[in-house]
């Protein structure tokens, strides 16, 4: 045990940059999904009969195949047909954006198709323009049903920046590997990782409570929905969901 | 794109990458069994009298559902790297999932109502008999939809396994990618075998639930 808490500690700046490169590829991956998840909601939702169809088309895709083998795809295969090599954080961030926005964009139609119809109806009677409507009217709404969705999906993808191991990205996951090869202490140097993970996702959790706090604030809504576990929902985690 | 696409190379990997496919659809049904059982025996525990039970048996499904299957599949490996490969994979995905599918049989369990374990109770059943005859195959019903996408999730996720040295599809794909320098094609035919496996099944699985009426 003592041996790779040495390590560890004495090798304190790897780590960080280690953690620092996990977060980017979280953050700006979820932030990659965030904007295709509702690029393809809306499309799916409100768009002409070819928008709707093209956006069903692009969300199974890029359900349907592994995130696994997508990231792959980027990684080897991607240059060798286009000529452009890509970094893997930037491998990592568009096919984490990719996957995760193809399942985000059904939390979006989801949300959207759950606000009561007459808050729509209203919003024409008062004769606001699209834009108004949907920003002062649906949005605020939607947006209440839609975090819980999102905190699963974005622990979700905070699980999978691991994979940029196998791409030779030095995010967390790679950094303690070598650590573990340097000082050969294998329980420690996972549990320490397993536990650093947890601790991540525990953060963003409680992060993502809060902005669900506040977002029901707004509307009026103050039951305290950030108590507890995060639920689990079948159907945004899978292929098949129909919310 | 001035990229010479090799045909020829898809027939020639295809037989290999349906080896691989074998072993894909072994560890996602094994793996599937194990998260069925295992998640509802974590279900079960969840519903103990008394907080010495039901407090760890929370704290440990948590700590799995929050920690990267990358991360445990590796970690596993190397921990118990006397036991065969597929086995470690198979019962690592087994817990993995569990404890997602625990949350789904708590839901399904609750959703039986109240009224049912009273009568049980006033005909005094036994707590075994009430779970068999009674709980459970009215909670499991509502929980299979949820168990089929998972299912899927898994197949999805089955790649990792590469990992640990499991030759399933992805990995026969890389391989014979590396050898040849083909990954274009191999991964590009990876991709669209789980596309074509999994997305039937998903249609499916949405037939299945609207036919349960949810």
């Amino acid at each position: 045990m003592g041996d790779f808490y040495t390590y560890f500690f004495d090798h304190l700046p790897d780590v960080w940059s280690g953690l620092w490169v996990t977060l980017a590829a979280t953050v700006l991956g979820s932030a990659a999904a965030l904007a295709l998840a509702f690029v393809f909601g809306f499309t799916a939702h409100g768009g002409g009969v070819l928008l709707r169809g093209t956006s069903r088309v692009v969300v199974e895709f890029f359900r349907g195949t592994s995130l696994y083998v997508q990231l792959f795809w980027l990684y080897y295969a991607f240059p060798l047909l286009f000529g452009y090599e890509l970094s893997p954080l930037f491998c990592g961030v568009v096919a984490f954006g990719m996957n995760y926005g193809a399942y985000g964009s059904e939390v979006v139609r989801g949300a959207l198709n759950a606000v009561p119809r007459a808050q729509w109806e209203a919003a024409v009677a008062l004769n606001m323009t699209p834009a108004q409507r949907m920003r002062r009217v649906i949005l605020p709404q939607a947006w209440v049903q839609m975090i819980p969705s999102f905190t699963n999906l974005l622990i979700q993808l905070l699980k999978c920046t691991p994979l940029l191991w196998l791409i030779s990205a030095a995010d967390l996951t790679t950094v303690v590997q070598r650590m573990r090869d340097r000082t050969g202490e294998t329980t420690w140097a996972y549990l320490t990782l397993l536990v650093m993970y947890f601790v991540l996702a525990y953060a963003l959790t409680l992060l993502m409570n809060a902005l669900e706090r506040r977002a029901k604030a707004r509307l009026g809504l103050r039951t305290g929905a950030a108590r507890g576990p995060r639920p689990v929902e079948a159907s945004a985690t899978t292929a098949g969901g129909s919310l | 794109m001035n990229y010479d696409w090799d045909w020829a190379s898809l027939g020639e990997s295809l037989p290999l990458l349906w080896e691989g496919f074998k072993t894909t659809v072994l560890a996602t049904v094994l793996g599937t069994l194990v998260a069925a059982v295992l998640g509802l025996l974590v279900a079960m525990a969840g519903r103990a009298p008394g907080r010495a039970v039901t407090v760890p048996v929370r704290a440990a499904t948590e700590f799995v559902r929050s920690t990267p299957l990358l991360v445990q599949l590796a970690g596993a490996y190397a921990v118990f790297h006397t036991v065969d490969p597929l086995t470690i994979g198979i019962a690592v995905l087994g817990i993995h999932y569990a404890s997602y599918l625990s949350e789904v049989y708590r839901a399904g369990i609750d959703a039986v109502p109240k009224g049912q374990w009273e009568a049980c109770r006033a005909l005094s059943m036994t707590p075994r008999r009430t779970w068999r005859a009674v709980i459970l195959p009215q909670a499991v019903r509502n929980v299979l939809p949820a168990l089929g996408n998972y299912a899927i999730a898994m197949f999805k996720e089955t790649p990792f396994l590469a990992v640990i040295t499991v030759q399933e599809m992805v990995a026969e794909a890389r391989e014979y990618g590396a050898t040849h320098f083909v990954y274009a094609e191999t991964f590009t035919l990876a991709g669209l075998i789980f596309l074509a496996a999994s997305y039937p099944t998903s249609l499916l699985m949405r037939k299945l639930e609207k036919r349960l009426g949810h």
